[in-house]
């Protein structure tokens, strides 16, 4: 007998329908979980005081700052090269065998997984160049690992900046230097921003390369050369050696409201940069 | 005056050609120190020794790291059963079958989700579906299973997001022709849009390949690390990018060695998956 094209349209709708729901309905629960847990535990004293008894008791203070330094830090080192980059393939070269490959080492280097980020730093910056664990030696090896996603929002930003706009200012005598950092920059900074952001926010989740390079000590960071622990190596820490499930969760919550908070807002700038641009 | 703006352009030319180095230029010092130090201990082992024995015992100088190869691919395929079917369903359902209004609030969602931390999902496996399948299916709960479940959740939003993007970059006339023609939503999709989107789809699934084979915090959680050939599900596994982030803090010497050895095999193995990905995304249906 022939199935009719009815039934299978039906069952498709139900099939791809509860998939999509499953889909959206875990990764929410995933984060209702961790937030029903954990807030209850957050409070202005956990955040504002040192860690008792290595995270059992008392705040999460210097995670929170490693939690602000460590991505800012490694945003300012991959700024330049990756809106650089950007530029350079954009403004400066046309497509050719080289801007292929350069095309290639930004993808594959997007495919790294970042235990091996963990051992490359920990061997260049950590051994090699005697750094020792400490916050440069971190924010060095994931200003690396998120050196793509800073080209690739670069380089969609500047390319929907229109084209008018460049012949515009050459006609105005303008050079190409000129052109770029008086007119392109500024028209695709929002984007720019976004990947930033975007950055940003993949840094503070990451543990893997984190732990080796930037190491986990529990002491406030005075200097670049100091160790660091980040909230994703704390919450790792504490839940993985059993330390304390309580402030592993209340740990959790601020890690997960924190990374949504900076996803949200690289979400609605880019997609106020894409409606301005489309009008 | 005329010569100090024509320098100006030309520094800037010249940086820029620089820095525009810089992302292929890390990719290579990275491979060049995981082989540099890998490389030679893989030769003083000797290689099928390495990599196919599966006797892993650092301190007697045993370091085979077969049963942990076989470990990365039985969860990585996992992971891929549960999440490549769901992450594709999930993606044709939102293009396809529903609204406009409706995708526009849960693709975001989706994406945003993406930013999770691996560490929350793997601190997740060990209290909810560790204990969960200890109680229903036996076995100690940290698992081949747990890991593949928990990875498989965590690629969902690379494979919907890229997927999304195949599907919708099928030309509307595809859509309207296969419609025209008398067939329903659902013949369009896996008669047209599915075929046309196909290497988009690919490369999503490769892709999310990579990370879960790659991803390392969430699995040391889950799996239960133990070094030894599964034979079941519920058996736990070491993964190779386990075995790196366990034994970094305590390996000196020859041990070290092996670590980054594992790490070249698993890089292998990632750019082999990446050169796949990337080759499909670049073919014809890919890109329009």
């Amino acid at each position: 007998m022939r199935i009719s094209p009815k039934f299978t349209q039906a069952l498709a709708v139900l099939v791809l329908g509860s998939a999509t729901l499953l889909t959206v309905l875990v990764l929410l629960f995933v984060v209702a979980f961790v937030l029903i847990k954990g807030l209850p535990g957050v409070t202005w004293d956990f955040l504002s005081s040192a860690p008792k008894e290595m995270g059992k008791e008392g705040g999460i203070l210097p995670t929170l700052v490693g939690t602000v330094l460590l991505p800012l830090l490694a945003i300012s080192i991959a700024m330049p090269l990756g809106v650089g980059t950007a530029i350079y393939l954009t403004e400066y070269t046309r497509e050719t065998r080289m801007t292929r490959a350069l095309r290639f080492g930004t993808d594959c280097l997007a495919g790294i997984p970042s235990i091996i980020f963990g051992l490359f730093g920990f061997i260049f910056f950590v051994v090699m160049l005697k750094m020792g664990w400490c916050l440069l030696s971190g924010a060095l090896t994931l200003s690396i690992m998120v050196l793509p996603t800073i080209i690739r929002t670069s380089e969609e930003a500047i390319r929907a900046v229109p084209n008018a706009y460049r012949e515009v200012s050459f006609s105005l005598g303008a050079t190409r230097w000129e052109t770029v950092m008086k007119v392109i920059l500024p028209n695709a900074l929002p984007g720019i921003v976004t990947g930033m952001i975007l950055g940003v926010g993949r840094s503070i989740g990451e543990t893997a390369a984190v732990i080796f390079t930037a190491g986990s000590s529990l002491r406030m960071p005075m200097t670049v050369f100091d160790s660091v622990r980040t909230m994703s190596v704390h919450f790792y820490i504490l839940a993985r050696e059993g330390i304390s499930n309580e402030k592993a969760y209340a740990t959790a919550a601020v890690l997960i409201i924190s990374v949504l908070l900076i996803n949200l807002v690289a979400y609605t700038m880019m997609h106020r940069f894409i409606s301005k641009r489309s009008k | 005056m005329m010569r100090l703006k024509i320098n100006v352009e030309q520094v800037a030319k010249g940086l820029l050609t620089v820095v525009a180095f810089s992302a292929l230029a890390s990719l290579l010092l990275i491979a060049v120190f995981i082989f540099k130090e890998g490389l030679p201990f893989m030769f003083k082992v000797g290689l099928s020794d390495f990599l196919f024995s599966s006797d892993w015992n650092p301190p007697a100088g045993k370091f085979g790291i077969f049963s942990m190869i076989v470990s990365s691919l039985y969860v990585t395929l996992g992971a891929m059963l549960i999440g490549a079917p769901l992450g594709i369903a999930g993606a044709i359902f939102m293009n396809e079958f529903l609204p406009r209004s409706m995708m526009r609030v849960i693709k975001p969602t989706i994406e945003l989700l993406a930013g999770i931390p691996s560490v929350v999902f793997g601190f997740l496996g060990v209290m909810v579906l560790a204990p969960f399948i200890r109680e229903y299916m036996g076995g100690p709960g940290l698992s081949i299973l747990a890991a593949s479940i928990i990875l498989g959740i965590m690629i969902l939003p690379t494979v919907i997001s890229i997927s999304t993007d195949a599907i919708a970059a099928v030309p509307n006339s595809y859509r309207e022709g296969a419609l025209a023609l008398g067939a329903t939503r659902w013949q369009s999709v896996h008669m047209v849009i599915l075929k046309a989107a196909r290497s988009g789809i690919i490369a999503s699934v490769i892709l999310a390949m990579g990370r879960s084979l790659g991803e390392t915090m969430a699995v040391i959680m889950v799996a239960g690390n133990t070094v030894r050939i599964p034979h079941s599900l519920t058996d736990p596994v070491r993964t190779l990018t386990a075995n790196i982030a366990l034994e970094m803090s305590n390996a000196t010497g020859l041990a070290r060695e092996a670590l980054f050895a594992t790490g070249i095999v698993l890089f292998v193995l990632i750019m082999i998956l990446n050169a796949i990905a990337i080759s499909a995304m670049k073919s014809k249906g890919g890109k329009r």
